[in-house]
């Protein structure tokens, strides 16, 4: 029987503040193991949760990035259950009065839009991190150690509808949505450092059937490959299951990256009972319609709208503009560049950024928030090209150099000498030069092959060690052949 | 020297002030009573005896100078093992806790050491502050200073005890449903719950956090206002403290109190089968009636729900609160066990008391899947129900008064295998944390050699009117002033 993929994806996105959730600790990655910690977020008896300003506000934006509806009154709610990673064992959340709902996402698979619906999102904490001394889980450890400096860090969790038809659908959600939380500066986006983190629930129905099947939740996706991987060795699963006339069984499974399978966690009957209840030591949350304005007004241009500004505004080609907007340290290179005010088009930006810089920054495995090729420094460059000072060849030249030893590019211009040489009547000389050492070429010239007068120009531009302006030089040599003839 | 430990806090404070009586004396003196007294009354977990004469040297330095110091500079004031103090142990009068340091302040601990006050120790309790006796504390039971057979009430007994023995001349309790004014009433003192929000929780370990409130615990009514002042205020490290204005609340103690009206909850009062309680009662309005207060019966249904509403609420919350003891980062772990789920079980097992057991099952059934509807959720409209009746009253009313219990201090053990007997001593009081609002107990009067305390309940941040009516109260009565003189026999004094 041939099945519709149904799949919705939880994503929690750790939120890019200064300070904790709900205490004045660091908001900071790899900090030395419980040295971002304080008595709230230890958990000490004693300690109470104040909610970060920051995080309602990144929140907002989140949901305003994604066409959603802000609720003026949200309420937290404590999730309990009991493990070594949750100092108060309870996580503080949002449970039925979340503080956005509704809206989406709009993405592109295989050159098609698809609108994937947003159910809400709320937000909540983070929990600490175990690690297991011997073994990968706490079960059959020697023993685990905590570390809190992660506890109590805050979070978003963005519950899409179930309106993704395939994993290739359910990365692009993920990498689009990851895009967005970039350049709102909301979430830095790494994936490694379990900064985006994604649950799927996925299930299967028979081609041209509404009811939905029986869902599994399949967590552990913790890269754009293993959500992929992940989705369809599950799909693969499920579909064998059903085929072979069995029944799926509502499970949480778990993704293992090394075997690319998944393996069931618990089931249903086995589910938690987190026993939510409005958290006692947080008022509602009020947001009022100014707030949101305030934040609506301030919110930055988003990857989509910048792909058909960079077109229709800049004269890019879609192939630029997407990639102009693929990453946010490209983006913010891009948009540096355009804001120096310089001679150069955004065209020709675009074209070396686009082209021989992202060579350079690939090559050496570097992004553009890295590399010494200042905006600056690719405008002067840009700008000395235009002014025909400089021909692309040399250009790439310098910029090569400039890539390496982060020098001003007029600096490494000047001392190589490598200025362009335009000037007719000294390239009018070596022309001549050239010509005299190949007698037989102008004839050539003058009966048609053109490739002879490429030759000479390419003699010229030996001779000069590249510095002729070859445009200069192929005119003076039409003057000649045409003057002689 | 005179009896310090008998006389207000304002008293020994005037004479510190004009150095007729050094602070350096007054802790000395409560240090000795201390000595004497602890072995039989049991008040205290811990006593801060070198670091409290300390204190108090430095106080007298500031006397001394003669620059302007807050009112009750240089008072020894006993604290609740609840309320965490840095460097010191914070137990909660649990084993789970027994060999906890807190390596913070409460806000109440930093505001206390801003107005000079001297913590002299940390007071016994009910264990987190679960019961109305202190004999749920797991060290020991403290004993009542008017009758050593008689429970100090709880669960702030010890803080009760401590003052009313002369061991502290005030003291810092907390009241999640009577928890101040019922060992207040027991021990014949006047204690205070404020409004809800109006003491920041910060550093106080939550038993129920929506209910939970620290306050005074004192002779006079004049010593609570002024400890009140001390205490209260917004707080940014608690999101439930309130920004609302603060009055000086010693400033309007002496204000004419004429034209007062009170309501007196009927059927509450025909509930109560002590004679000498309801006859307390009816001298009390016939002291304020002289003063121009008028009061009438009036029908209230919130004392009759909110017991049954209370149980819900605050087991539910508690039994979250209380998920942090698990013996991961402090206080006792069970040794030897094999697995996680084990080191839990025994863990809690090992370190929560019965009664603490009992109020964490209560509230993780009321908040489990299929029960929170029928038990938690209908306990959270019925609260709402008991704040819309008391606003609705205080359109009326400048105040509800109530006897603070239905019975007189009750013997050790009385309760013991009746905890629904001991849920509903709390009666009167549980419905005022219910709906957030302040009320006090001040003594009026005695019987069989046991002190009975009169509750006024107040509006929304309106202590005040409270601390008004009460204090012209104790002008005119002298209950307060009775010390229990038989210890002086026993201790020889």
């Amino acid at each position: 029987m041939a099945f519709e993929v149904v799949i919705g994806l939880e994503v929690h996105a750790q939120l890019k503040t200064k300070s904790k959730a709900f205490c004045a600790c660091s908001n900071r990655f790899g900090a030395e193991p419980n040295t971002n910690v304080c008595p709230v977020c230890l958990g000490l008896p004693g300690a109470l949760p104040v909610l970060n300003e920051q995080v309602v506000q990144m929140a907002i934006k989140a949901g305003l990035a994604l066409n959603s509806q802000i609720q003026h009154r949200s309420v937290f709610a404590r999730k309990n259950y009991f493990y070594p990673d949750l100092p108060k064992g309870y996580q503080i959340s949002q449970f039925d009065l979340p503080i956005v709902l509704g809206g989406h996402l709009d993405i592109t698979v295989d050159d098609e839009s698809r609108r994937i619906g947003i159910t809400r999102i709320h937000i909540e904490e983070d929990a600490g991190k175990l690690v297991h001394q011997g073994a990968d889980a706490i079960a059959g450890s020697d023993y685990s150690i905590v570390d809190l400096n992660r506890a109590s860090v805050p979070l978003i969790e963005i519950v899409s509808e179930p309106d993704i038809r395939s994993a290739k659908e359910a990365r692009i959600y993920m990498e689009t949505l990851k895009l967005i939380l970039e350049f709102l500066d909301v979430c830095d986006g790494n994936l490694d450092e379990g900064s985006l983190r994604a649950d799927a629930n996925i299930s299967l129905r028979p081609v041209g059937t509404t009811a939905f099947g029986t869902r599994t939740e399949v967590k552990n996706l913790n890269s754009f490959r293993s959500i992929e991987r992940a989705i369809l060795s599950e799909i693969e699963r499920q579909t064998e299951v059903l085929n072979s006339g069995g029944r799926i069984i509502q499970q949480t499974r778990h993704y293992d990256d090394a075997t690319q399978t998944t393996r069931p966690l618990r089931s249903k009957e086995q589910s938690h009972d987190y026993r939510y209840f409005p958290e006692p030591d947080l008022p509602p949350l009020v947001v009022t319609d100014a707030q949101i304005q305030a934040i609506r007004d301030v919110l930055p241009e988003l990857p989509g709208a910048k792909i058909d500004r960079y077109q229709s505004e800049s004269g890019l080609s879609e192939f630029e503009a997407v990639v102009l907007t693929a990453d946010q340290d490209i983006n913010a290179y891009f948009e540096h560049c355009l804001s120096l005010s310089l001679s150069v088009s955004a065209r020709d930006f675009a074209k070396w950024v686009v082209g021989d810089l992202m060579s350079l920054v690939k090559e050496h495995k570097q992004d553009f928030s890295q590399t010494k090729v200042t905006p600056s420094y690719l405008g002067a460059l840009l700008g000395l090209v235009n002014a025909g000072k400089l021909s692309g060849k040399m250009a790439k030249e310098v910029l090569a150099t400039v890539f390496k030893t982060g020098e001003d590019p007029k600096s490494v211009i000047k001392k190589s000498g490598a200025t362009q040489v335009s000037d007719p009547s000294a390239l009018r000389t070596i022309i001549d030069q050239v010509l005299e050492k190949n007698p037989d070429v102008l004839g050539k010239i003058r009966s048609g092959k053109t490739n002879s007068a490429d030759f000479v120009i390419g003699q010229v531009m030996r001779e000069t060690r590249g510095q002729a302006n070859p445009d200069v030089v192929r005119s003076l040599l039409t003057e000649i052949v045409e003057s002689a003839a | 020297m005179s009896k310090t430990y008998v006389q207000s806090a304002i008293q020994i404070a005037s004479q510190l002030k004009n150095r007729q009586l050094t602070v350096k004396a007054v802790v000395s003196q409560v240090l000795d009573r201390i000595r004497i007294g602890e072995p039989r009354i049991k008040a205290y977990l811990d006593i801060f005896n070198d670091e409290a004469l300390a204190a108090a040297d430095q106080v007298d330095r500031l006397y001394d100078k003669g620059d302007p110091l807050p009112p009750l500079a240089g008072i020894p004031i006993a604290i609740k093992d609840n309320i965490c103090m840095k460097g010191k142990k914070t137990t909660c009068a649990s084993k789970i806790l027994e060999n906890f340091v807190s390596p913070y302040d409460a806000t109440v601990i930093k505001k206390l050491a801003a107005h000079h006050l001297i913590p002299v120790g940390k007071t016994n309790m009910d264990e987190f502050a679960m019961g109305s006796s202190t004999e749920n504390s797991a060290f020991f039971p403290t004993r009542n200073p008017w009758d050593e057979s008689c429970v100090p009430g709880g669960s702030s007994g010890g803080s009760a005890a401590a003052v009313a023995a002369g061991e502290a001349i005030l003291s810092i309790g907390s009241d999640t449903g009577g928890s101040i004014r019922q060992p207040a009433s027991f021990c014949g003192l006047v204690g205070m719950k404020p409004t809800y929000g109006r003491v920041s929780r910060f550093g106080l370990v939550a038993f129920a956090s929506s209910l939970d409130q620290i306050g005074p615990i004192t002779r006079t009514v004049e010593d609570s206002a002024h400890l009140l002042n001390a205490i209260c205020g917004y707080d940014s490290l608690d999101a439930t403290s309130s920004d609302q204005a603060i009055p000086d609340f010693a400033a309007s103690l002496n204000n004419p109190i004429q034209g007062r009206k009170v309501g007196v909850p009927r059927h509450l009062f025909d509930l109560i089968e002590n004679a000498a309680i309801k006859e307390s009662l009816v001298n009390a309005l016939d002291v304020l009636k002289s003063d121009g207060v008028t009061w009438e019966f009036v029908d209230i249904n919130a004392f009759d729900y909110a017991v049954a509403t209370y149980y819900i609420v605050a087991p539910a919350e508690a039994s979250a609160n209380l998920s942090r003891f698990d013996g991961v980062r402090y206080g006792h772990r069970a040794q030897g066990v094999e697995n996680l789920a084990q080191m839990y079980k025994q863990t809690r097992g090992q370190g929560f008391g019965p009664e603490v057991k009992r109020r964490i099952i209560l509230g993780t059934y009321a908040l489990s899947s299929g029960y929170y509807e029928a038990y938690y959720l209908k306990a959270q409209k019925a609260r709402t129900l008991v704040k819309e009746e008391f606003n609705h009253l205080f359109a009326k009313y400048d105040a509800i008064v109530t006897p603070t219990t239905p019975t007189l201090p009750f013997k050790f053990g009385e309760h013991a295998n009746n905890p629904l007997a001991m849920y509903l001593s709390d009666i009167s009081t549980i419905p005022i944390n219910l709906a957030g609002l302040p009320a006090i107990s001040v003594p009026c009067g005695f019987s069989e050699g046991l002190p009975m305390g009169l509750q006024l309940i107040g509006k929304p941040y309106d202590e005040s009117t409270l601390l008004n009516i009460a204090h012209q109260y104790q002008s005119q009565t002298n209950h307060h002033l009775t010390f229990p003189s038989q210890l002086e026999a026993l201790y020889g004094v």
